[in-house]
């Protein structure tokens, strides 16, 4: 394939026929272009929504307890259920199947301090899978752990804003903050993309929490995450039997709708991902429909191009040029130009959608990207259809007569 | 040099047929210049596409140079093209966008030759048409005559060892056809065989032999006494 002479040859005529050159050469670019830069801001509003909706992790279940609203064998309506450390076990006995992490949440407020500053903070006491349930971050420092619950211990990881507001520039690890009058001793600093609320919380040791409340046993809700692999009627079913055997254990009504509260995130797992798909459908229909639409410019001007040869392919022809040359030099030519100017498009592209990315984030556009892979190949598929809507013209023009070819004068 | 059997060619016109060549049979020796005469329709042109392989025919015999041309495929008549035959087209057909010196390289390019050869060869033909000064100008740069006189020297350039030439001064005014028919004359001196499609009386008395077409059919082929074109510029 590598000919000197050809080459040559190919660039006196791509040199000679610029305006050809360009118009070929600019299809191609721009078709390229306007699928990198609209593939780009498709996946930036994919990140956008990713952002926005996934931030808790949404395999999970929270149990909420509430007030009965029937009497029920032999107890009063009206009466306040609580969750105590004992149904943590019974879920994790119970459902071995469906649990990855049984977690408690006591929330409470309290006035914090740390030498002169305070501020009223929410203090969350959890056990340590709560971490992948609000999906921390931890920036400093680390989670609370099983020795913490075992121990008791006044440990407390802080939120990034709590520190920023309590300790300024100092490092907070090891430092003893006020929480409620209690001493804790920060063990960590993390941070969240759920946005500033919660970066202001404090997480403690729910054993913690029950020993300061008078060694109670009272875990306020519970949250249980199950293995994604359940699916959406997977969770939905964990969902109704987790209801049936806590109505069954605190005896409420079976057709009670207060006593306790159940909130499923797989519902809305399953409302995102159904807007993940059609975004995604959505970003690939338009990428398609932009490969699409170069494809056909770049065939239209191959059939132009080609047309425009006819008599000068003729007369090549008659100086002894074999049917396989022409279509060589052709499809080399259109190649060559495809090539250069797809790559040109698809670098410029990339450029492009690096510099106003950042810029576009208050039009939900985060982080616009297009993956190498994905650009590459879709130039590949325009340089490869450019060839072929090169090659069926040159077929045919490489197969007139000469003399048809130079009749027309 | 050719030898021509019992030629037959027509062409489908819709349901009909038009019968072009109705049995053709002559021979050219090697060094002959003949001209191909006839009104329009006679049937000329397709003899010429035919021995220029441009064409096939419908039936009979075609040598050239002792080579039988019969069952050829795209790929070897452009070899055979390129080996054995030079064309000179009415309409020049020169490469608009290629300067003279290169549309005389075309046809060596496909033969293979290297690009520096090719030059020179190129710039040597062009010398002989003199038009060695004109060498890097475009077509379009060029008078009807330089124009021809580059199609000649690109027909040349080949060494091809028939010149087929389709109304080389259809184009052309008489002064500029007389000086394209001088160089044709002194090109067929040196020893070359041409074939000059015309149907204008005067160009054809400057060959040395006069081929009559009527109706697809040979009327007249006799020796003529050669007038001299550089005799008629003045």
């Amino acid at each position: 394939m590598f000919n000197k002479d050809r080459w040559r040859e190919i660039f006196e005529t791509i040199g000679k026929n610029k305006l050809r050159t360009f118009l070929s050469g600019f299809t191609v670019a721009l078709g390229i272009f306007i699928f990198i830069i609209l593939f780009g801001l498709g996946n930036g509003l994919k990140n956008t929504f990713q952002e926005f909706f996934l931030d808790d992790a949404s395999n999970a279940i929270y149990i909420f307890p509430g007030k009965t609203s029937l009497p029920y064998k032999g107890f009063k309506a009206n009466r306040r259920i609580d969750f105590e450390n004992e149904d943590l076990e019974d879920i994790k006995l119970n459902f071995p199947m469906f649990t990855e992490h049984v977690t408690p949440r006591i929330t409470r407020s309290a006035l914090t301090r740390y030498k002169s500053q305070s501020n009223s903070y929410t203090t969350r006491a959890v056990a340590p899978g709560y971490q992948f349930i609000e999906k921390t971050i931890l920036m400093k420092g680390r989670y609370i752990n099983q020795t913490d619950l075992k121990s008791k211990t006044k440990h407390a990881v802080i939120g990034r804003l709590v520190a920023k507001d309590l300790f300024k520039t100092e490092d907070p690890r090891g430092k003893y903050i006020d929480i409620g009058s209690t001493v804790f001793k920060v063990i960590g600093v993390f941070q969240d993309d759920g946005g500033d609320n919660e970066e202001r919380f404090i997480y403690i040791p729910f054993t913690t929490r029950q020993l300061i409340e008078k060694s109670n046993d009272k875990v306020g809700e519970i949250i249980v995450t199950f293995p994604k692999e359940l699916g959406h009627p997977g969770a939905m079913a964990f969902e109704s039997s987790l209801k049936k055997y806590f109505k069954d254990k605190k005896s409420i009504d079976p057709s009670d709708p207060n006593g306790i509260f159940f909130r499923n995130q797989t519902d809305n797992l399953k409302q995102t991902q159904q807007f993940a798909v059609v975004l995604q459908l959505i970003v690939s229909f338009v990428g398609l429909g932009t490969l699409i639409a170069g494809i056909i410019g770049i065939s239209n001007i191959m059939v132009f191009v080609v047309k425009e040869r006819t008599k000068e392919l003729g007369i090549r022809k008659a100086l002894g040029a074999t049917p396989r040359s022409v279509i060589e030099m052709i499809l080399q030519e259109s190649v060559f130009i495809t090539t250069l100017s797809g790559y040109f498009g698809l670098f410029s592209g990339i450029v492009v959608l690096k510099n106003v990315g950042l810029r576009l984030e208050d039009y939900f556009i985060k982080n616009p990207f297009i993956d190498f892979g994905t650009a590459f190949s879709a130039t590949i598929v325009l340089i490869i259809f450019g060839a072929i809507a090169g090659y069926i013209p040159a077929k045919r023009a490489s197969r007139i007569k000469p003399i048809v070819a130079l009749r027309d004068e | 040099m050719i030898q021509i059997k019992n030629l037959h060619k027509s062409y489908k016109m819709g349901s009909s047929s038009l019968h072009v060549l109705k049995g053709i049979n002559f021979e050219v020796e090697e060094g002959e210049l003949v001209a191909i005469m006839g009104s329009s329709g006679s049937g000329k042109s397709t003899l010429l596409n035919i021995l220029g392989m441009l064409d096939g025919a419908d039936e009979g015999e075609y040598i050239l140079d002792e080579v039988p041309i019969k069952n050829l495929n795209e790929t070897k008549a452009a070899k055979y093209r390129n080996k054995f035959l030079g064309f000179v087209f009415q309409s020049f057909n020169l490469i608009n966008y290629k300067s003279a010196l290169e549309n005389v390289a075309l046809p060596l390019y496909y033969q293979g030759i290297q690009r520096k050869e090719r030059q020179s060869l190129a710039l040597d033909y062009l010398e002989r048409v003199g038009l060695k000064d004109w060498a890097t100008h475009l077509p379009s740069e060029l008078s009807g005559g330089q124009k021809q006189r580059v199609a000649i020297a690109r027909a040349m350039a080949s060494r091809p060892k028939v010149l087929l030439a389709d109304e080389p001064t259809g184009a052309l005014d008489t002064k500029t056809s007389y000086e394209v028919m001088d160089l044709i004359q002194k090109i067929n001196d040196e020893g070359k065989t041409i074939l000059v499609v015309t149907h204008e009386p005067d160009i054809a008395q400057m060959c040395k032999r006069v081929v009559q077409l009527k109706d697809g059919i040979i009327i007249k082929d006799e020796k003529v006494d050669q007038v001299l074109a550089s005799e008629n510029v003045q």
